[in-house]
């Protein structure tokens, strides 16, 4: 399988990305790892005209400390995600997930920002961010915004980024305590979760329970509650829209969440 | 377009369409058919080889991608006619059944021992969770990974 034609465009900055994208507009995509987007384009699910390549871009890959939060270029591929000691101090959950992504080859490629902005309801890191409560910082041309992760993400596969702005950093702030798990289901190693559960001191976050990865609310707010985790975890289907298809039915996939979202809570609980 | 690899420490220069894959270029550019195209899908790892050292799977790369960087194929091995450790383990421990696997199986294991030289046997196979041995060898794989870092001078 080979993609259709497009033509190739490696940016030497983030500026050039930008300039790049604001140029060809919606005929183009950008290029981070590509192992969300070249899978589809050799689908020819995604066909884009141009192709924006930021692999060279390195000075968007650094895990660095701010004080009350963690600094994350969008161009940091899982790998070192889940190698860098700085996160695996401060913020475990997301060391651990990331090191929980596809296999080793898709780590070595695949970027945490590439994750994100591709915004797959199945992918593990964009619920795990909601969970951490992540701030996004996306540059367009007239300088630098930042986005809630809660605002982000917007349906499947869509995000609150306009077609020429760029992520370029994603901020998590240093969890209050140890209270984190993440599980997920899957039939291979290295498939997409079925369903899989972030948590974070009391935020529920849900892998593939609809168009977007949700914050599982009804939970949290039973365990604000003062709910034990096997109650609390009873809510975990509530508020959600999960696909039916080949893999599992939606009343699997809602019991799976129940048996998940009670797994991780028991676990972080232990752990806090 | 024009792009400029390194395979297996020879400069190849080629003009390829941009959406040509590394695999093909490897396969069909630079002459080294070793490497094998199976699932197509970044699923089996059959096409892993290794950029800048490390293992990819070169069928979800773009040749474009790779331009301006060093890419090892099992054919780069080798050095003066003698196996790497990698696959002198897998002869040895008969880490193969159809072979169609194991050029990334070999690429695959050579990565995962320069990151970690001294691998449990959970490791190896948490380790090699993106290959897939249609024979389902996976037993003397996981045997030939270990008996390589035994070994204990595996270099990419």
């Amino acid at each position: 399988m080979i993609p259709s034609s497009f033509t190739y465009k490696r940016a030497g900055s983030a500026e050039e990305a930008i300039d790049l994208a604001a140029e060809h507009g919606d005929d183009a995509k950008f290029l981070a790892g590509g192992h969300s987007l070249l899978p589809l384009m050799k689908l020819r699910l995604a066909a884009p005209e141009v192709i924006i390549d930021l692999g060279g871009l390195r000075d968007l890959s650094y895990v660095t400390d701010q004080g009350s939060y963690v600094a994350i270029g969008a161009l940091t591929r899982h790998h070192d995600v889940e190698h860098s000691e700085l996160l695996g101090r401060e913020v475990p959950l997301l060391a651990h997930a990331a090191g929980q992504v596809g296999d080793p080859q898709i780590r070595h490629r695949g970027t945490i920002g590439g994750s994100i902005a591709h915004a797959d309801p199945a992918s593990d890191l964009p619920a795990v961010l909601l969970a951490l409560d992540a701030t996004l910082v996306a540059r367009g041309a007239d300088g630098s915004r930042e986005i809630g992760i809660g605002e982000f993400f917007q349906g499947l596969f869509e995000t609150a980024l306009e077609p020429d702005e760029l992520l370029t950093e994603i901020r998590v702030p240093k969890p209050a305590s140890d209270g984190w798990s993440f599980q997920k289901f899957t039939q291979r190693a290295i498939d997409w979760a079925i369903v899989g559960c972030a948590v974070q001191d009391g935020r529920v976050a849900l892998v593939n329970m609809g168009g977007t990865p949700l914050r599982a609310t009804a939970v949290e707010a039973a365990l604000a509650g003062g709910a034990s985790p096997a109650e609390a975890a009873a809510h975990a289907a509530e508020g959600t829209s999960a696909a039916d298809d080949i893999r599992a039915t939606r009343a699997y996939r809602e019991h799976l969440a129940r048996v998940l979202v009670s797994r991780a809570l028991t676990e972080a609980s232990s752990r806090s | 377009m024009k792009v400029d690899l390194t395979v297996n420490g020879k400069d190849i220069t080629a003009d390829v369409e941009d959406r040509m894959l590394l695999v093909h270029f490897l396969r069909d550019v630079a002459d080294l058919t070793a490497t094998n195209v199976g699932c197509d899908t970044t699923s089996c790892g059959a096409c892993t080889v290794l950029l800048d050292g490390e293992s990819v799977k070169s069928c979800t790369v773009l040749a474009a991608q790779a331009s301006g960087h060093e890419v090892t194929t099992v054919e780069g091995l080798a050095t003066n006619g003698e196996m790497h450790p990698v696959q002198r383990a897998f002869h040895t421990e008969h880490g193969l059944q159809c072979g169609f696997c194991t050029p990334g199986m070999v690429m695959a294991i050579v990565s995962l021992l320069k990151e970690n030289p001294s691998p449990t046997e959970e490791q190896v196979r948490q380790g090699l969770e993106g290959n897939l041995c249609r024979c389902t060898g996976y037993h003397n794989i996981v045997r030939a990974a270990l008996a390589a870092a035994d070994e204990g001078k595996v270099s990419a």
